[in-house]
């Protein structure tokens, strides 16, 4: 069994009065990639929110690689190699596309596999690189997706989470994104993929794991997933 | 034509030390939405420091220098222990700074009392030169000097820098900038002190021209708010354009209109909320 990368345990967290997820337990283990999937507002980016940082949890441990970050404020659990492509993309719209990446930039935290640098990221985004001094805020949804990802790679993340990077993309572009993630999991990254998408994500995940109204419901191999239709007709699928 | 000339000289100079204050007064309204109702304190404060610096033989511009470095510290400990719990919360910042600019008001008029002080212009820069006919005050066109490298070094570090490009995504989206790894609480302190230390700085070198007298800092600070809202908050070259044309309209409404001298400052203002309220330079939101 692979080192676990990031494990949540029994996690409890609420916006205000409402309390959104009750006990949400799962492991990434390194090197792999972890679907997460559920209905609109079952939770799953309240998942990544405390893994951030963001949003604190009311109870429970989030380990990254062993350590407790659970209280740590995010610019730490940044700099303990964690990575985010939030949703709805949220590049800095009012800075040049090269800013975008300047300013995520971060020193890998070992040496070995090749550092992101801002050439990696432009020859794994060629339309990227033809838009560097472009203001971000100006790009079209799918390009500001790539910089999104390019941003969080910047950081040369141990652990990449990525929040709906297909939301509201052409299938086409849905299709580069997906080929993207791939390359990204054959490099040996350690990734979550929080989706909505389901054929997507069954064709790149390893492990599986099913939030439904902040509850874990399903854990298990994507495969199990695939061959279960009543799975995911109860916790996916719209009535 | 002297008389002309004269004004206008006496204009650029204003709006030289206008830009040294304003321009932090912009970046802590524009990027951090705090308004600073202390920075007409920080510009006094600052001028009386540098004042007493003087007095005990210190080389003008390293009175200058260490004034504003006080101001980066005061300044560095107010945004940190007591802004920093109101972040957000726009009435609490208003009142707290208002306040406190009663209490340094009063601590000045306390320590250096209510005498006015007019330091004399430093040694090398006291004489005027000849051209065109007419005499230039040499400090005078130093003031303008240093307001230009201050504009282009604070335009180059805020566009041109990976820092400044830091402070703007902090300014853009914080929760994701947090995220990103990048420590913006801290670099909102640095803007915080940097605008402090500037006005103070403002202060010691406009002193031997406008002189310290208590009630400078409530002199000084609708004079920023005026600018800020002409050019747009956040904009350096806003604060620029709207310190060049508030030293005018200050200094020419005086000459010609003494009457009318505040509502010549004040209706350009009022025009500019009505017509186009994110200010000259503004960005829009």
């Amino acid at each position: 069994m692979a080192r676990s990368a990031l494990s949540l345990r029994n996690v409890d967290a609420c916006y205000g009065d409402s309390h959104v997820l009750h006990g949400v337990s799962f492991e990434l283990a390194e090197g792999r990639l972890l679907g997460l999937l559920g209905r609109n507002g079952a939770g799953k980016s309240t998942c990544m929110n405390v893994v951030v940082g963001l949003l604190g949890a009311r109870a429970g441990e989030v380990e990254l690689f062993g350590e407790a970050v659970t209280r740590y404020p995010p610019e730490r659990i940044a700099a303990c190699g964690v990575s985010l492509v939030p949703q709805g993309r949220r590049v800095f719209r009012t800075l040049t596309v090269r800013e975008n990446l300047a300013v995520a930039a971060r020193r890998p935290r070992r040496t070995g596999a090749a550092p992101w640098t801002e050439e990696r990221v432009f020859e794994m985004f060629p339309r990227l690189s033809e838009r560097r001094n472009q203001t971000a805020g100006l790009l079209s949804g799918g390009e500001q997706q790539m910089l999104a990802i390019g941003r969080a790679l910047m950081g040369n993340p141990r652990v990449l989470l990525m929040d709906e990077p297909s939301e509201g993309l052409a299938p086409q572009i849905v299709a580069d994104v997906g080929r993207i993630i791939g390359r990204l999991k054959a490099d040996g990254l350690s990734i979550v993929l929080v989706e909505q998408n389901l054929k997507l994500t069954l064709e790149l995940a390893d492990d599986v794991v099913i939030i439904n109204t902040g509850r874990v419901a399903f854990r298990g191999s994507a495969a199990e997933v695939a061959a279960d239709h009543a799975l995911v007709a109860q916790n996916l699928g719209i009535f | 034509m002297l008389f002309w000339l004269l004004l206008a000289v006496n204009s650029i100079t204003m709006g030289g030390l206008l830009f040294l204050l304003s321009a932090g007064f912009s970046l802590i309204f524009g990027l951090m939405r705090i308004p600073n109702l202390m920075h007409g304190s920080f510009f006094m404060l600052g001028a009386y420091l540098g004042a007493t610096f003087l007095a005990r033989g210190m080389n003008f511009w390293a009175a200058a220098l260490l004034s504003a470095a006080a101001m980066v510290v005061i300044g560095g400990l107010i945004e940190r222990f007591l802004l920093r719990r109101l972040a957000g919360q726009d009435l609490a910042q208003v009142l707290l700074t208002l306040g406190l600019s009663f209490v340094v008001a009063d601590l000045c008029l306390m320590v250096w009392t209510g005498d006015p002080i007019q330091p004399p212009t430093p040694p090398g820069l006291a004489g005027a030169f000849r051209a065109f006919g007419m005499f230039f005050p040499i400090f005078r066109l130093a003031i303008v000097a240093i307001a230009v490298v201050v504009a282009v070094a604070l335009w180059l570090m805020i566009e041109r820098t990976r820092l400044g490009a830091m402070i703007r995504a902090g300014v853009d989206d914080p929760a994701i900038a947090r995220v990103m790894g990048i420590k913006v609480s801290q670099l909102f302190t640095l803007i915080f002190c940097l605008g402090a230390g500037l006005a103070a700085f403002a202060g010691v070198i406009g002193a031997p021209y406008l002189s310290i007298y208590p009630g400078l800092d409530a002199d000084m600070l609708p004079l920023a708010l005026i600018i800020v809202i002409l050019g747009g908050a956040g904009s350096l070259a806003g604060a620029l354009l709207g310190s060049f044309i508030i030293g005018f309209l200050y200094n020419f409404g005086q000459a010609l209109f003494p009457d009318l001298a505040y509502v010549i400052l004040f209706l350009p203002m009022l025009l500019i909320l009505v017509l186009r309220p994110q200010g000259l330079f503004g960005r829009v939101g």
